[in-house]
């Protein structure tokens, strides 16, 4: 639907930071952040425990402002931008979080469909078919009538991925999305990333430590150190595995193996 | 040092005073050795004693030679000293003395304010663009609120409204009838519960219902990052989440209001008919009598304005709540109380305006 939209020409960065620092009040969490995430990546941020990784979703995501620095989407600087263009924006992105953040009071089709309601003109037996068939994708056909509580956590973080995929975004932002899931399921969610990003085309930026979903299914990333308070590396991780200078990151890349 | 039997955290550590003690009386000691050739059984709370050891050999410049020890111990040490202690935190030291703690709420208070005002902005922009018919909400949901906070309360407004107005009758029915009176129970059980009781019970009773209730969803709603899940969608949380609430209580504490002073009336009358000899068509003639349309309009404003005010607190508590189960306590408690001291604050001051103006 909107992926044809705004395609910008390809050789221009989809997501791009520059200079970003990111705290809370006085508490400086990252510095200097500047990386670029291409069209049709799959970018993982990684790094280890209580280094920002979070937070800088929530920076991606608009939901927490920068102290210093810009974040563009295809040069469109985001908190440049009006609220207006800003909820544009936002329209683009689909965002799954880490415990699903399903609403609770509204059935899994009720979720997945409040996005398609609000933003496009389809009828109600349409948005239905969309509904299921987003359901469906992930794996959830038939649960359309259920509530959120009445299912289990692996079935809730697939419920927000069908939420997340709803109106096709362009970016997909993936809070830990194999923590907590069963090695079959994780697996199976890797290659549904896949899946999204060769035939939608679309951009992927996941937070995760899971090394093997890591090497599976990321062509680019970035490394945020917790004692230096900044990015120590970028790049495909396989590369960074073997020929990454810094020893910190080929230590976590190997499970602490150098 | 020797130490000798068992070390283990239920077997009564020993404090490590007598070595501090023994260390500042006999200076000159260069280096820490252990003899733990009499050891039996140790657990972790040897090695919390050892930590307490170094810890002050370093303080008083003394080397510590580790070599003594079992080798679990050692290995057990140094993974606790592997990562050094992290000093910058970003914490604020927790306030001690009680001047300090008076000070520490004062700011916090002070800095509350302006997310209060914002807030307040937010809603108020919700209501324009619900005026304009572009507000984001569910039809739905606003009526589920509505059903929620107006008929499902009847039961406790209809009890509570009927006590009150019992009271009133039976507090002013003994002083009215020392002049033979009884028939102004009807003015003062009417104009009472009308103009005053009706509207301030009602709120007090939603403030405790429905108040906590929207601040423990929105609070929870929180924890579980839905209103987050709202925001990336473009979707303002206020317009979805807080307009239908605010909505509801608005229509409906009026409403409750009226029902709840003519049942106030209805008790009064049964007090007045059945113990003070007036009967049913005299008291419902001295109703009508003491009665106006003003009075109607008096209390039916002071209770559209509890309304606004028990939506605001609760839904703004529920919004500032933090991530956690104690935090979404906190908020409905914060929520309650704040509604009913500016229901309260309220009330006086529209009765002292009222009164003022002749109305």
């Amino acid at each position: 639907m909107a992926a044809t939209e705004q395609q910008a020409s390809p050789d221009r960065a989809h997501i791009s930071l520059s200079d970003l620092t990111m705290a809370y009040g006085d508490f400086i969490i990252q510095r200097d952040l500047s990386f670029d995430i291409n069209h049709e990546d799959i970018f993982i941020i990684m790094g280890g425990s209580g280094c920002g990784k979070s937070t800088l979703l929530k920076h991606l995501i608009g939901l927490m402002a920068p102290v210093r620095g810009d974040i563009e989407y295809d040069g469109v600087n985001f908190w440049k931008s009006s609220p207006q263009e800003q909820d544009k924006l936002k329209h683009q992105f689909g965002v799954l979080f880490q415990s699903g953040a399903l609403w609770s009071s509204q059935t899994l089709a009720e979720n997945v469909a409040l996005s398609i309601e609000e933003y496009t003109d389809l009828g109600k037996k349409q948005i239905s078919e969309v509904v299921s068939y987003k359901l469906a994708l992930v794996g959830l056909a038939g649960y359309e009538d259920f509530y959120p509580s009445e299912i289990s956590g692996g079935m809730r973080k697939r419920a927000g991925l069908a939420r997340a995929m709803a109106l096709d975004p362009e970016i997909l932002f993936f809070d830990e999305p194999s923590a907590g899931l069963d090695p079959i399921s994780a697996k199976r969610l890797d290659e549904l990333i896949l899946e999204l990003r060769d035939s939608l085309k679309t951009t992927v930026v996941v937070v995760t430590h899971e090394l093997a979903s890591i090497f599976d299914i990321g062509n680019n990333s970035v490394f945020l150190d917790a004692e230096t308070k900044t990015m120590i590396a970028t790049g495909d991780p396989s590369k960074l595995r073997t020929d990454c200078p810094e020893a910190k990151v080929r230590e976590f890349l190997n499970r602490g193996k150098t | 040092m020797v130490a000798a039997g068992d070390w283990r955290l239920k077997n009564n550590l020993p404090d490590i005073g007598g070595l501090r003690a023994y260390l500042s009386d006999h200076s000159g000691y260069q280096q820490l050795g252990f003899d733990t050739g009499q050891l039996a059984h140790w657990d972790t709370g040897f090695c919390t004693f050892l930590l307490s050891v170094i810890e002050l050999t370093k303080s008083t410049g003394i080397k510590v030679d580790l070599s003594g020890l079992p080798e679990g111990v050692f290995r057990l040490l140094t993974l606790a000293t592997a990562v050094p202690q992290v000093k910058d935190t970003g914490r604020q030291p927790q306030a001690t003395g009680n001047l300090h703690k008076i000070g520490q709420a004062t700011i916090d208070f002070a800095n509350g304010i302006p997310a209060a005002m914002h807030f307040l902005g937010e809603a108020a922009l919700a209501f324009i663009q619900f005026f304009k018919g572009k507000a984001q909400y569910k039809r739905a949901d606003l009526f589920l609120i509505i059903q929620e906070v107006g008929p499902n309360a009847l039961p406790i407004v209809t009890l509570i409204s009927f006590l009150v107005g019992l009271i009133l009758a039976y507090m002013g029915a003994v002083q009215l009838q020392q002049f033979g009176a009884q028939i102004f129970i009807a003015d003062l059980v009417g104009i009472g519960m009308v103009r005053e009781m009706a509207g301030l019970m009602t709120g007090i009773i939603m403030a405790g219902r429905s108040g906590a209730a929207f601040a423990a969803q929105l609070g929870t709603m929180q924890v579980n990052e839905e209103i987050d899940a709202l925001k990336t969608l473009g979707i303002s949380p206020i317009e979805y989440l807080v307009l239908p609430r605010m909505l509801a209580l608005i229509m409906m504490v009026p409403l409750l209001a009226l029902y709840g002073s003519i049942v106030g009336m209805i008790a009064g009358m049964v007090i007045a008919v059945s113990a003070f000899d007036v009967t049913v068509f005299e008291y419902y003639n001295q109703t009508l009598r003491a009665l106006d349309m003003q009075q109607f309009l008096v209390g039916l404003s002071k209770a559209t304005v509890y309304g606004v005010l028990i939506a605001y607190s609760g839904c703004l508590r529920g919004m500032q709540s933090g991530r956690s189960a104690s935090a979404v306590g906190e908020a409905t408690t914060s929520a309650v109380v704040t509604s009913i001291v500016l229901i309260v604050v309220a009330a006086s001051i529209l009765t002292i305006v009222f009164q003022a103006l002749g109305i």
